[in-house]
């Protein structure tokens, strides 16, 4: 316990105008777990990748057990003893767990005097870490907890003592969570170092005995787990930011506009994605849907704004949608009144090969008034481009530039304006302002506000808790796929939020 | 901003590519001990040196602008149809259906049933593998090859057993009768006094070729069909959020790209031959490709393209006609043409978007 | 029908099968390493024009083999740089290489021999003769009074060119190399998920160009045994749809080396049939058209393709460039 194993000093890496990783110094001691924890996009998942050679850092030093080294791929970090289980499993679904195993570290040209050696270590490091698993299984027939029990045997196989997992529980049941949690700690007992990787607050306090906060690209704290709590932590990872202010006067709530209950989706693979949504959203109100990313957001958006199906009811203005897919799409929800802002403006919202001009109509290309006769009236397009663009101050004020060519605000803008200006009765909103900068977010969110005083209904969904207090009138908290609870922002504070982003607390409160 | 200026991205990038496979053609020419100076020449003055090379080279063109405007409407729905060979051997089988069933007064009233009869051949052929894309996930480039082949062995039989006459030995269906012959430049630009080669198989299909590229132009950039294919094209997921249907997409720019190479036949099998024969579209369907890949898949782009294969081939022909030198010296070309502008793109662009990156911070 | 026609069709399936399967296997190990080929009648067709015309001009067959598959593996190579290297799209670079091997053989054949494309025909050593086994009969005055046994032994186990034989003999060589070997486990993991195998250490890059430069090898073979083996001369478009029929076996085959060997062996036994036309007639009683015999392995790989038949599903990153991502 007395020596780092690890020792980062230094540490920087910029993709262009992005700086992900600054002056990162971390210490991690041999034999012990070390929690990272911070908010999406904080730079842990940058940091581990140059950790395991998939990016060279711009600078800064890595030493494992003392000795300065260079990582220039995965083969390098795999040499230094490094071991990593990504958050997607990096796994031949067809081959069986043993081939995996093998996979990059058979002894000889020959496959069945590695298979045969790799089966009888298994076994011993199935004993010895109580990590049991059928050898001859295929990846694509066993669950996901098994899956990872593979990479981390992997790992383990090819002689890691220091083993990296990112964010291991995200796919997990708490069940397999539980387990997992064991299996960490009987590395530990082994004498291995394990590098949890996560925004989940308990999983932190449960496990770990040290922990290193990351926020916005920087190392912000390094802390013994026992001398801190989850509250600090918190506070830690979402910074005491100044808080954006927004003018806005009290909500004046009208008529039910939406109504969802029971709303379940299930995924391609299967996982139940939305486990029993129930909420309402009146108009002239904004509801906040505050969480951390993957917890059922994104389903929930989709599901509303016609992009897939799902089971239970919803309603517009007392109407029900249909949710099957089989009659409704985007356009048929357009039709409803129903605006969407998506979470991915560059895959959803905006075709980023289209003219500003084109992707104003998108989604609404068949409007009336877009059209004349068989064709596009391309005329009427850029005007009406080239008037959003004035109103909502669009630079540059250009039509003919292709969406690529605009900066992630201005993008946003186009997208805004676009939903908006169809004076919808329901707007969907996701990350409405993530890569925007500073000026459009205030712009971006005023024109949220003078939608909902127009009298719409809006359903916001954030990942940044502080625009969710900023804009919400109320505050739902998902986790899991289910609400947690809902808060109004005038009675709750960040830390709060937080234990239930973290799924610590009870729909009771 | 976007790494290069439009215009390179247009103008810039395909030329450089065409000069590239010019240049390793032009080796391709000196390693097998002949002058490329002279070939080209000689290619010149074969296609455009006389009405009759113009004529050729002309009819050729009608070919190309049909299967790279087919290839070109797939492409814009991210579709890579290999097809428009069987399609268009399909729309020669309609085209003779439709001049042999019925005794047609006029040639105006011929062309327009033809017309119809080859789109609406091409689009049946194009139409299978395109709901088994939409519907069963079968990929369309395999499938689309089988059709060729299988197309192939369907119009052998249809020669051999259903359309050839009585008494003839070759597998080729009935001439076509007189009323349906179509005008051919020489007839067309007689009424003006203007003196056209009457043997040059140019003929009025050029025109519909070039209509049909107003039209297809009309139809991807003015429309609200082809604002969805375009969509479509570039992002699924885009589509999937303004609530544009993949599978109605597919179907409709598939069929839309068969009937498009079915039209060919009114061109080679009733303006030409006038008469349906073994494997009448010759590599057409194939060359579309190549034409729709240098055209940029835009109409404009690809009636330039076909100009240019047009003169490839009427040219290639002059070249082993006087220099002994193959007419397949086209595919090399084609082939050079197809590697540099579809697959070998990345090798060509990123220099030159450096170059253009270097030359904006030095004035910068 | 007597058993003498029946082997004599069973021989002739084996000798249409063999460029067949050489392509197929071709095919196998590029798509099994993630990497689609649609470029097989493309390299056959250099192979077979480079075979002849080196075994021409050289007098040896086995100077012709090497030049063949020198041919084979330089557009190999080219496909490896597009597919590879640029990561451009695999389906374009295979049409690309097609279409230069129809242009470029018979180019150069003219060039070199003026015989309309073609080459000249190959005798004695310039070609590869057929291996007689001992005991075999080659008389058809003393094969139509033997007995069914040696018939059979005559006809079809006897008397093929090497390469036949080894083409059979790369069946279980290929199941092998993929299911017992180092390379084969990693070459099969590439093509499935070519993130595993880079996290694993490995270089994606190269174990592609070593796939794709493998089938470089096989349809160099599978050329050179069609003009030197199967015919006696290079003529143009001699391939004809060879590669694709090859193709048509793998995805029927679902990329598998042993159900490649049936696979061909039927589309052979189809091209075999197509040739006699009596024999067909008189066993089924009916005319069948050789058009269709000549359609059904494509209306069957249509078929297998739309899933009605069992689901034919390719390897997962099957003609996606990898792009290195977290």
């Amino acid at each position: 316990m007395t020596d780092p194993i690890l020792e980062l000093t230094g540490i920087s890496k910029s993709f262009g105008p992005v700086q992900a990783n600054k002056d990162i110094a971390l210490r991690v001691m041999s034999g012990t777990i070390h929690g990272i924890i911070g908010e999406n996009g904080a730079g842990k998942s940058t940091l581990m990748s140059i950790l395991y050679g998939f990016y060279r850092a711009d600078s800064g030093t890595i030493r494992v057990k003392g000795r300065e080294i260079q990582i220039a791929d995965s083969q390098a970090a795999i040499a230094a003893g490094i071991g990593m289980v990504f958050q997607h499993f990096k796994l031949v679904e067809n081959f069986t767990v043993l081939e995996n195993i093998v996979l990059g570290a058979e002894d000889s040209a020959l496959l069945r005097p590695s298979l045969r050696r790799a089966r009888s270590e298994l076994r011993a490091l199935s004993d010895d870490y109580g990590l049991s698993v059928d050898p001859d299984a295929v990846i694509e027939d066993i669950g996901v907890g098994m899956q990872q029990r593979v990479e981390i045997l992997k790992a383990l196989y090819r002689r890691a003592d220091i083993l990296i997992l990112d964010e291991p529980t995200g796919v997990l049941t708490p069940a397999e969570a539980d387990q997992l949690f064991r299996i960490l700690a009987r590395l530990r007992t082994e004498g291995k170092t394990v590098i949890l990787i996560t925004h989940k607050l308990r999983e932190i306090m449960d496990i770990t005995d040290t922990v290193s906060v990351m926020r916005r690209g920087e190392m912000v704290a390094s802390v013994t787990t026992s001398q801190t709590s989850p509250e600090a932590l918190a506070e830690l990872m979402v910074g005491r930011k100044v808080l954006l202010h927004v003018d806005k006067s009290p909500a004046n709530p009208g008529a039910l506009v939406l109504e969802v209950d029971n709303l379940r989706v299930t995924d391609a693979k299967g996982v139940q994605r939305l486990k029993g949504i129930s909420l309402t959203v009146r108009a002239g109100e904004i509801l906040g849907i505050a969480g951390v990313a993957g917890n059922g957001q994104s389903e929930l958006l989709e599901v509303l704004g016609g992009m897939r199906a799902g089971t239970g009811r919803v309603r517009m203005d007392g109407q029900d949608i249909d949710l099957t897919g089989k009659h409704s799409d985007g356009r048929t929800r357009r039709a409803h009144g129903i605006g969407h802002v998506p979470e991915d403006r560059q895959r959803e919202g905006l075709i980023m090969e289209f003219f500003a001009w084109e992707n104003v109509a998108f989604g609404y290309h068949d409007a009336p008034a877009y059209n004349r006769g068989p064709l596009m009236d391309h005329a009427a397009l850029r005007a009406d481009t080239s008037a959003k663009m004035t109103r909502f101050d669009v630079r540059p004020q250009n039509p003919w530039l292709t969406a690529r060519n605009f900066s992630g605000g201005n993008q946003q803008k186009i997208v805004v304006a676009r939903e908006i200006e169809r004076k919808p009765r329901l707007l969907l909103v996701g990350q409405p302002t993530r890569g925007v900068d500073i000026g459009a977010i205030e712009f971006i969110h005023r024109q949220i506000i003078g939608l909902r005083d127009a009298g719409a209904a809006i359903l916001l969904v954030s990942v940044e808790l502080d625009e969710i207090m900023a804009l919400s009138d109320r505050i739902a908290v998902m986790f899991d796929g289910q609400i947690m609870g809902e808060r109004l922002p005038v009675a709750t504070t960040v830390q709060d939020l937080g234990l239930m982003m973290a799924g610590m607390a009870g729909k009771a409160a | 901003m976007d790494k290069m200026p439009k215009w390179a991205d247009v103008v810039l990038l395909p030329l450089i590519s065409l000069l590239l496979a010019g240049a390793i053609s032009a080796l391709v020419l000196l390693a097998t001990g002949e002058n490329p100076v002279e070939a080209l020449g000689v290619m010149i003055d074969g296609a455009l040196g006389s009405t009759r090379g113009w004529g050729y080279t002309l009819y050729y063109a009608t070919n190309f602008i049909f299967t790279g405007l087919a290839v070109s409407v797939a492409f814009h729905a991210r579709l890579f149809n290999i097809g428009g060979e069987g399609q268009a051997l399909l729309g020669g089988v309609g085209v003779t259906l439709a001049c042999l069933m019925i005794p047609w007064p006029h040639w105006t009233l011929a062309l327009l049933a033809a017309v119809t009869a080859s789109a609406l051949f091409g689009a049946a052929w194009a139409l299978i593998p395109a709901w088994l894309q939409a519907k069963r996930g079968s990929h369309i480039v395999i499938t689309t090859i089988m059709f060729n082949f299988i197309a192939a062995a369907l119009l052998n039989y249809l020669l051999v057993e259903v359309l050839k006459p009585a008494g003839i030995m070759e597998p080729a269906s009935a001439n076509f009768s007189a009323a349906v012959h179509l005008p051919n430049f020489a007839d067309m630009l007689a009424p003006f006094g203007i003196p056209f080669s009457p043997q040059a198989p140019a003929n009025v299909a050029f025109l519909l070729a070039l209509l049909a590229a107003f039209l297809i132009w009309v139809l991807i950039w003015r429309t609200r069909l082809g604002y969805e294919i375009r969509a479509f094209g570039f992002s699924e997921t885009g589509a999937r959020y303004a609530g544009i249907s993949g599978t109605r997409i597919i179907l409709i720019a598939m069929v839309i790209s068969g009937a498009l190479a079915g039209m060919m036949s009114v061109n080679n099998v009733m303006g030409e031959a006038e008469r349906l024969v073994l494997n009448s579209a010759e590599g057409a369907g194939f060359i579309g490709i190549a034409v729709a890949l240098m055209g940029r898949n835009h109409p404009v782009g690809v009636v330039l393209a076909a100009l240019l294969f047009g003169f490839l081939y009427q040219g290639g022909a002059q070249l082993s006609f006087q220099m002994q030198i193959p007419t397949e010296m086209v595919s090399i070309i084609q082939a050079l043409a197809i590697l540099v502008t579809g697959a070998l793109d990345q090798m060509i662009r990123a220099p030159l978007e450096r170059a253009f990156l270097s030359l904006r911070k030095a004035r910068a | 029908m007597d058993f003498l026609t029946f082997v004599q069709i069973l021989d002739a399936t084996l000798r249409f099968a063999t460029p067949l399967l050489l392509a197929c296997l071709a095919g196998l190990f590029s798509e099994r390493a993630g990497i689609f080929d649609i470029g097989l009648e493309g390299k056959m067709l250099v192979a077979a024009f480079l075979a002849a015309a080196v075994a021409a001009t050289s007098g040896s067959v086995w100077v012709g083999l090497l030049a063949g598959i020198a041919g084979s593996l330089v557009l190999a190579t080219v496909h490896g740089l597009a597919a590879i290297t640029f990561r451009g799209n695999q389906l374009i670079s295979g049409v690309a290489v097609n279409f230069f091997a129809s242009g470029i053989t018979v180019v150069v054949a003219q060039s070199w021999f003026a015989q309309g494309g073609g080459t000249p025909q190959l005798s004695g050593a310039a070609r590869f003769e057929p291996i007689i086994w001992p005991g075999a009969l080659t008389k058809i005055r003393e094969l139509r009074t033997a007995d069914p046994l040696s018939q059979a032994y005559s006809e079809l186990i006897s008397g093929h060119a090497i390469i036949v034989y080894a083409a059979l003999l790369l069946v279980p060589l290929s199941w092998w190399v993929l299911y017992r070997t180092r390379f084969g486990l990693r070459l099969r993991a590439v093509g499935e998920n070519p993130a595993a195998v880079d996290t694993a250490g490995i270089s994606v890059v190269r174990l592609r160009f070593a796939a794709v430069l493998i089938a470089g090898v096989l349809c160099g073979i599978a050329g050179a045994y069609l003009s030197t083996a199967l015919q006696a001369g290079f003529t143009k478009e001699m391939t004809a749809g060879r590669g694709y029929i090859a193709l048509a076996a793998l995805i029927f085959a679902k990329w598998r080396p042993w159900h490649a060997l049936w696979a061909c062996l039927l589309f052979g036994f189809l091209q075999a049939l197509a040739l006699r036309p009596d024999v067909l007639q008189d066993l089924i009683g009916l005319r069948v058209q050789g058009q269709l015999l000549d359609a059904l392995p494509y209306i069957l790989t249509v078929t297998i393709l739309a899933g009605f038949v069992g689901r034919a599903i390719p390897p997962r990153a099957g003609g996606e460039p990898y792009v290195k991502e977290r």
